[in-house]
C-alpha cells in the first residue's frame, strides 16, 4: 500500500477546458457541452519547439500547465509519468504513409517525435527537469497503470511527480482500430503524503475483475472512447470533495483500490 | 521502503547471436558477431543489421493468434528460450497469478504490421485491410498484453516505452511495484523488432552506419539496428545474479542528441551507485550504451570519465547484436549476468582505432576474469537515461 497526496489537477476535454471549468460538470451542476473543443496553446514551449510538435504533444503539455498553475512545485522539481494508450497516431500515419512512397522519405522530425516519450522529452526540455521520467502504456487501463507508477515514484524516490494520462483521437486511417476515438487528458501533481493538497489517496491492488462505477451518459461516452478518461470517477469525487473507496479496473482480473480522504 | 536487492532467478535472451544464453555466451567468448548485411525485406539500404533467424516461422498459440506480428513472434521465441516460461509457471504456482507483475520495454512494438497494412492499401488512400489488427499488434501495450496471457499472469502490467532506455527502466518499475506491495515477483524484459520505420528513420537522422558499427572508434559513423527479446524473473529470494541498484534521469537537453558533457548519463549512473550503496571503484565492469554514433559515445565517455576516472574497464556489445533499441537494456543486462556467472569481460567488437579524444578504458577483446559487480548503461531519445547495477554476493 502506498499513500500519496493530490496537490493539483489539470484537465483537457471537449466542454472541459481546464480543471476549474470542469469542476461544475464533474459535480453534476452543469451539463457537458461536448461540441466545445478546447483550443491548444502549449505555452510551455518556445516557438521554435512548438512548430515541431503535434496535437498530442500540445494536448499533454497544455494539461500539465493547467495542473502546474495551482501547484507549489516548479517544473524543474517534478519527476514525471506520461501514460498514453496509443501514443501519437498522427506521427504513425505520416511515417507509414512516407514508407509507401519511392525512397521511403521519413521526416527526421517525425521520426524523433515518434517515440512514445516525445511529450515527456519536450516537457523535460521546457521545464529543465532532470528527474526520473517514465512513459508507459497499458491499453484500456493506462490511467490505472500510470497512477500506480507515479505514486510509487513519489513515495519511493521521494520526489513530487507530475502524472499525465492523455490520448488523442487516432487519424482517419486508424480510427476505430485502437483504444482512442476522442480527446482527453488529465494531469495530477502527486507527492508523498504530508497532509496537504486536495486529497489523500491510498492505493492497493486486489485480484479479481471489477466494473467501473456508473456515470452519466456523456461522461460514460467519453470514458468509452479514451483510456485516460478512466480517471473520471476519481475526478468526480475529487471535484466534489468526497471521501470514498473507489474501485477501478487495473487489468483484466485485477482491481485498483483507491481510498480517497479529503 | 528502501531499495532491496532482487534476484534474477531465471532469464532468457534471443538476439542476432542466436536463441538462448548458451549461443550468446559462446559468441561473446569467441568473438563471433551476429551482424549481417541488411537483408530485411523492403529495406534498400547499405547497412548491417542484427537480425534474429527463425522469427517468421513462429506460430503463436491459437488463442493468441490476433497478436501475430514480428514483435510478438520474437517475444514468443524469448519466452520459450532458456526454460523461461517453465520457470514462470513454477513461480505462478508459488505466488498466484495476480501477484506476478509484467513490465516490458519496447520502442516500436509491432509497427511492421501497420507499415505492411499501409503498403497493402494501394495508392488511392482507401481503407486499410480489414484483417489488419492494430490493437493487438502495433498498440504500445501489445507485447505486455501478449506476454501476460502467454504466461497466464494477472498482476499489474505495463509497457515502458522510452526509446532505447525502455527495457532498463522496467527493472526500476518492477522494484517499485514489489516494494509498494502490489506484487511479489515480476517478469521484466523487452522486445523490439526490425521495421522500416527505424531503418529509414535513423537513416533520415544520418545515424546509420554503412559498415558494422564501431563503438569508441575514431572513424565511428553510426549504429546498426538490431532486434532482440529478453526476459528476467525478479524475486526477493532465490539463487542467481542480483539487481543491486538502478538510477534514472532526464537530460532535459534535446530530443535526439545527448547532453554534450553527458550530464544526464552521469546523474543516472550516480543515482544507481547511490541506490546500491556502492562507490564507483567497486564496479568491476561497465557495459556502455556505446551506440557508435559520434555524439553518443563522446557524451557517454565524458560522463564515465567524470565518475570513474578511467579506473573501470568498459566495453560496448553493440558490435555483436547491433542496437536493439527498446530491447537493448534487457539484452545487455543479461550479457552482464552472463559475465558475472561465467567470469569474463566482453570485448568491444569491431572497434579498430580507438578515438584519441575518448578516454574510457575500452576492453578490445573478450577476456576471462572474475566479475562481481557490473553497471549497464542505457540512454534514449528524449533524453531518457537509466543505469543498472547487477552483482553477486561477496
Amino acid at each position: 500500500m502506498i499513500q500519496i497526496s493530490v496537490e493539483s489537477i489539470g484537465l483537457t476535454a471537449a466542454g472541459m477546458p481546464g480543471w476549474e471549468a470542469a469542476r461544475p460538470v464533474l459535480r453534476g451542476e452543469a451539463a457537458l457541452d461536448a461540441t466545445a473543443l478546447p483550443a491548444f496553446r502549449a505555452n510551455l514551449l518556445p516557438p521554435n519547439e512548438r512548430r515541431r510538435t503535434t496535437a498530442l504533444i500540445k494536448l499533454a503539455l497544455q494539461t500539465a500547465e493547467d495542473a502546474l498553475a495551482r501547484s507549489r512545485y516548479g517544473m524543474d522539481e517534478l519527476a514525471s509519468v506520461f501514460a498514453s494508450s496509443e501514443g501519437d497516431g498522427e506521427i504513425v500515419d505520416r511515417i507509414c504513409t512516407a514508407l509507401t512512397l519511392p525512397g521511403h522519405p521519413v521526416s527526421p522530425t517525425h521520426f524523433h517525435n515518434s517515440v512514445h516519450n516525445a511529450p515527456a522529452g519536450y516537457w523535460a526540455i521546457a521545464g529543465g527537469s532532470h528527474h526520473v521520467s517514465t512513459s508507459l502504456a497499458a491499453g484500456a487501463d493506462s490511467f490505472a497503470a500510470g497512477l500506480l507508477e507515479a505514486a510509487s515514484v513519489a513515495v519511493l524516490e521521494r520526489v513530487p511527480v507530475l502524472l499525465l494520462a492523455y490520448d488523442y483521437a487516432l487519424p482517419p486511417a486508424l480510427a476505430g482500430r485502437g483504444y482512442v476515438d476522442t480527446v482527453f487528458a488529465v494531469a495530477m501533481v502527486l507527492a508523498a503524503d504530508d497532509g496537504s493538497g486536495l486529497a489523500r489517496l491510498r492505493l492497493d491492488v486486489q485480484p479479481g475483475s471489477v466494473q467501473p462505477p456508473p456515470m452519466g451518459a456523456e461522461l460514460a461516452a467519453l470514458r468509452a472512447h479514451n483510456p485516460a478518461a478512466a480517471a473520471l470517477p476519481l475526478l468526480q469525487l475529487l471535484a466534489r470533495g468526497d471521501s470514498a473507496m473507489l474501485c477501478l479496473p487495473c487489468q483484466e482480473q485485477l482491481t485498483l483500490q483507491i481510498e480517497i480522504e479529503t | 521502503m528502501p531499495f532491496e536487492p532482487l534476484i534474477l532467478t531465471a532469464y532468457s535472451t534471443v538476439s542476432a547471436l542466436g536463441h538462448g544464453r548458451g549461443v550468446a555466451l559462446d559468441a561473446l567468448l569467441q568473438g563471433h558477431s551476429g551482424l549481417r548485411r541488411c537483408d530485411y525485406e523492403g529495406a534498400d539500404m547499405e547497412t548491417w543489421i542484427g537480425r534474429v533467424d527463425g522469427i517468421e516461422d513462429v506460430v503463436l498459440p491459437t488463442a493468441l493468434a490476433p497478436f501475430a506480428c514480428r514483435n510478438n513472434r520474437l517475444a514468443a521465441l524469448g519466452l520459450e528460450s532458456d526454460g523461461f516460461a517453465t520457470a514462470v509457471a513454477a513461480a505462478r504456482a508459488r505466488y498466484g497469478a495476480a501477484r506476478i507483475g509484467v513490465f516490458l520495454g519496447t520502442s516500436t512494438s509491432g509497427i511492421e504490421a501497420t507499415e505492411q497494412a499501409y503498403r497493402r492499401r494501394g495508392d488511392e488512400g482507401g481503407p486499410l485491410p480489414a484483417d489488419f489488427d492494430y490493437r493487438h499488434t502495433h498498440n504500445t501495450f501489445s507485447v505486455a498484453d501478449f506476454t501476460r496471457r502467454y504466461l497466464g499472469l494477472a498482476g499489474p502490467a505495463q509497457v515502458i516505452s522510452t526509446a532505447c532506455s525502455s527495457s532498463a527502466k522496467v527493472f526500476a518499475a518492477a522494484s517499485r511495484h514489489i516494494r509498494a506491495g502490489w506484487c511479489d515477483a515480476a517478469v521484466v524484459g523487452g522486445v523490439d523488432s526490425l521495421c522500416l520505420t527505424t531503418l529509414y528513420g535513423f537513416n533520415s537522422l544520418e545515424l546509420v552506419s554503412r559498415r558494422p558499427c564501431r563503438p569508441w572508434d575514431a572513424a565511428r559513423d553510426g549504429i546498426n539496428i538490431g532486434e532482440a527479446a529478453g526476459f528476467a524473473l525478479l524475486e526477493r529470494e532465490g539463487e542467481g545474479v542480483r539487481l543491486l541498484g538502478y538510477g534514472e534521469s532526464s537530460d532535459a537537453y534535446h530530443m535526439s542528441t545527448p547532453h554534450p558533457e553527458g550530464e544526464g548519463a552521469l546523474r543516472a549512473m550516480q543515482a544507481a551507485l547511490d541506490s546500491a550503496g556502492l562507490a564507483a571503484r567497486q564496479i568491476d565492469y561497465i557495459n556502455l550504451h556505446g551506440t557508435a554514433t559520434p555524439s553518443n559515445d563522446r557524451a557517454e565517455d565524458r560522463a564515465v570519465m567524470r565518475l570513474f576516472a578511467g579506473e573501470v574497464p568498459c566495453s560496448s556489445t553493440k558490435g555483436w547484436t547491433g542496437h536493439t533499441l527498446g530491447a537493448a537494456g534487457i539484452t545487455e543486462a543479461i550479457f552482464c549476468a552472463l559475465a558475472i556467472e561465467e567470469g569474463f569481460v566482453p570485448g568491444s567488437l569491431n572497434t579498430e582505432q580507438l578515438d584519441p579524444e575518448l578516454f574510457a578504458p575500452i576492453v578490445r577483446t573478450t577476456r576471462r576474469q572474475p566479475v562481481r559487480i557490473v553497471m549497464s548503461n542505457s540512454f534514449g531519445f528524449g533524453g531518457s537515461n537509466c543505469a543498472l547495477i547487477l552483482g553477486r554476493p561477496a
